[in-house]
């Protein structure tokens, strides 16, 4: 089957913070919306779609993601969608719609605020509720034993993460909305005390609240709102057990698997932007999709430098967008992860002409 | 002046009970009983905990088989700073534990008595169990108590049944 060409045509964020505690979600995400629309060139008349992401359990009331729709304003009615997962799924949901040809534009947000809740807590609530869920065991405490698992095997060292998170932190120099930047010395790093050991504080994504907008369009209409449209060329999502012990934590099965189904091994990438919450994570996704030296990984700082839960993954795919339209790479991969210990891994292969 | 930021609790319950059914349920009675057991997959290796669908093949797994409550640890992390709700509120480890006549590993808390140099990989633990049920006893079941977290005396068909690990005496 012919698939339809479908392209970003453009990406707004939030100024991402540790707590906006003065704004909620609509008002977060109204001064973006209007700035994604505007870089597109539309009025929301032009949306014929939308669809976001978000997770009920950071606001802790259900169907909040209901009342943050008053953001776009779904009157007169809209076709509209939602999934409890990172932005980046609500993107394949619209580019699987758009297939179909009665989408041509299509607007994907994704938004949460960490800051009201204890998101290490939060984010065990999606074990399951039988072996891992009672155990009320965290983010960061799983993400650790994926670490030993690895240091242990020789996959990596700790002061290869060291290395990820001041490389991140230099490139979110040049990135406004990074909640953290700067330049930060490796041995500086080492010699902070454990946080949940291995891992440091520098190995894990700061805690932070934010929002983002994808406009995304097909074909002719691409063209006409985008000078220079980033167009998907493969996209692909993979799914490990939730089992955690029957997946080998040392290596990302899913995000090769996920890789060669989006085609990125036909040819070399400018830019990789992966949704790695933990250094390692950046490690173990740089092996998996064999990303060679010269690959410019995460020029925006990455997840570890904003961290917007929901969010995160839509981010990447907007920064490597931006990075196609202006002209700066002609070719990207950008990667959303979900679940604990990169358990789902989402793919896109982004490329200008 | 800065505006007051009004701010209120917001407690969030999701008070549900569940049929654990025929292979979860085998594992929780058996943690009841003071035993654990894991299920044969496709390949002939045993997962624990059991799982209800083969991880690779996808096909419904039947064979409930008896594990050891002692075995190696594959992967640890020591917490300083336990959160709420966890199993130990004093430091402790998680860790990836392969019990003996398993072939993958189970997450569960490690108490060396707070002290890190108690755990490393490949060190052996053991299980501490929470002692029987008396009969007659009426301390209440999880799900039944007000409280989301009530504490756990008696083994109850739960996973901290296994109050948590500790290291095996050499």
């Amino acid at each position: 089957m012919k698939m339809r060409d479908v392209a970003i045509v453009s990406f707004a964020q939030t100024h991402h913070e540790r707590a906006t505690r003065e704004l909620n979600e609509v008002e977060m995400l109204m001064p973006i919306l209007s700035e994604a629309l505007a870089g597109a060139g539309i009025g929301k008349d032009r949306v014929d779609f939308v669809c976001s992401g978000s997770s009920d359990y950071l606001a802790g009331q259900p169907f909040s993601f209901v009342v943050t729709l008053d953001a776009f304003g779904p009157w007169p009615p809209i076709s509209e969608s939602h999934v409890d997962m990172d932005g980046a799924w609500a993107v394949y949901e619209a580019w699987v719609k758009m297939q179909l040809g009665k989408v041509d534009v299509a607007l994907i947000y994704a938004y949460g605020k960490s800051s009201p809740g204890d998101i290490r807590r939060v984010l065990s609530r999606q074990l399951d509720p039988y072996y891992l869920g009672p155990l009320w065991v965290d983010s960061v405490a799983l993400a650790a034993l994926q670490a030993r698992a690895g240091l242990d095997a020789g996959a990596f060292s700790v002061e290869d993460m060291a290395r990820v998170a001041a490389a991140s932190r230099h490139n979110a120099m040049s990135n406004p909305y990074a909640q953290l930047s700067g330049e930060v010395d490796v041995a500086d790093l080492l010699a902070e005390a454990d946080f949940v050991a291995p891992l440091h504080k520098h190995d894990c994504a700061p805690v932070t609240d934010g929002a983002a907008v994808v406009v995304l369009a097909a074909g002719g209409a691409a063209r006409e709102l985008c000078d220079r449209p980033a167009w998907i060329r493969g996209i692909d999502h993979r799914i490990e057990p939730h089992a955690l012990g029957a997946r080998d934590l040392t290596t990302s099965v899913s995000t090769r698997l996920a890789a060669e189904h989006a085609g990125l091994g036909a040819k070399p990438v400018d830019v990789a932007e992966l949704h790695a919450p933990f250094t390692h994570q950046e490690l173990i996704l740089r092996r998996a999709l064999g990303l060679d030296e010269d690959v410019s990984v995460n020029p925006s700082g990455g997840a570890l430098c904003a961290n917007p839960v929901m969010a995160a993954g839509l981010i990447r795919m907007g920064e490597a967008a931006r990075r196609i339209s202006s002209g700066k790479a002609d070719r990207a991969v950008a990667h959303a992860t979900s679940g604990p210990c990169l358990q789902q891994n989402l793919l896109c292969v982004l490329e200008g002409d | 002046m800065a505006e007051e930021i009004l701010e209120a609790p917001n407690v969030v319950e999701y008070p549900f009970s569940r049929t654990t059914g025929p292979v979860v349920g085998a594992f929780l009675t058996a943690l009841r009983e003071g035993f654990v057991v894991g299920i044969k997959a496709a390949d002939g290796s045993v997962i624990v905990p059991p799982v209800e669908y083969d991880p690779f093949t996808a096909e419904a797994l039947t064979e409930i088989v008896e594990v050891a409550d002692a075995g190696e640890v594959v992967s640890w992390a020591w917490v300083a700073e336990p959160l709420a709700d966890q199993p130990l509120d004093r430091p402790f480890a998680w860790a990836l534990i392969k019990l003996d006549g398993a072939d993958t590993p189970m997450v569960h808390a490690v108490d060396t008595g707070g002290d890190p140099a108690g755990i490393s990989t490949g060190s052996r633990v053991v299980a501490r169990w929470r002692p029987p049920k008396p009969a007659g006893s009426d301390e209440p079941g999880p799900g039944l108590a007000e409280d989301p977290n009530p504490p756990r005396a008696y083994r109850e068909g739960h996973i901290l049944d296994i109050e948590c690990f500790v290291p095996e005496a050499s």
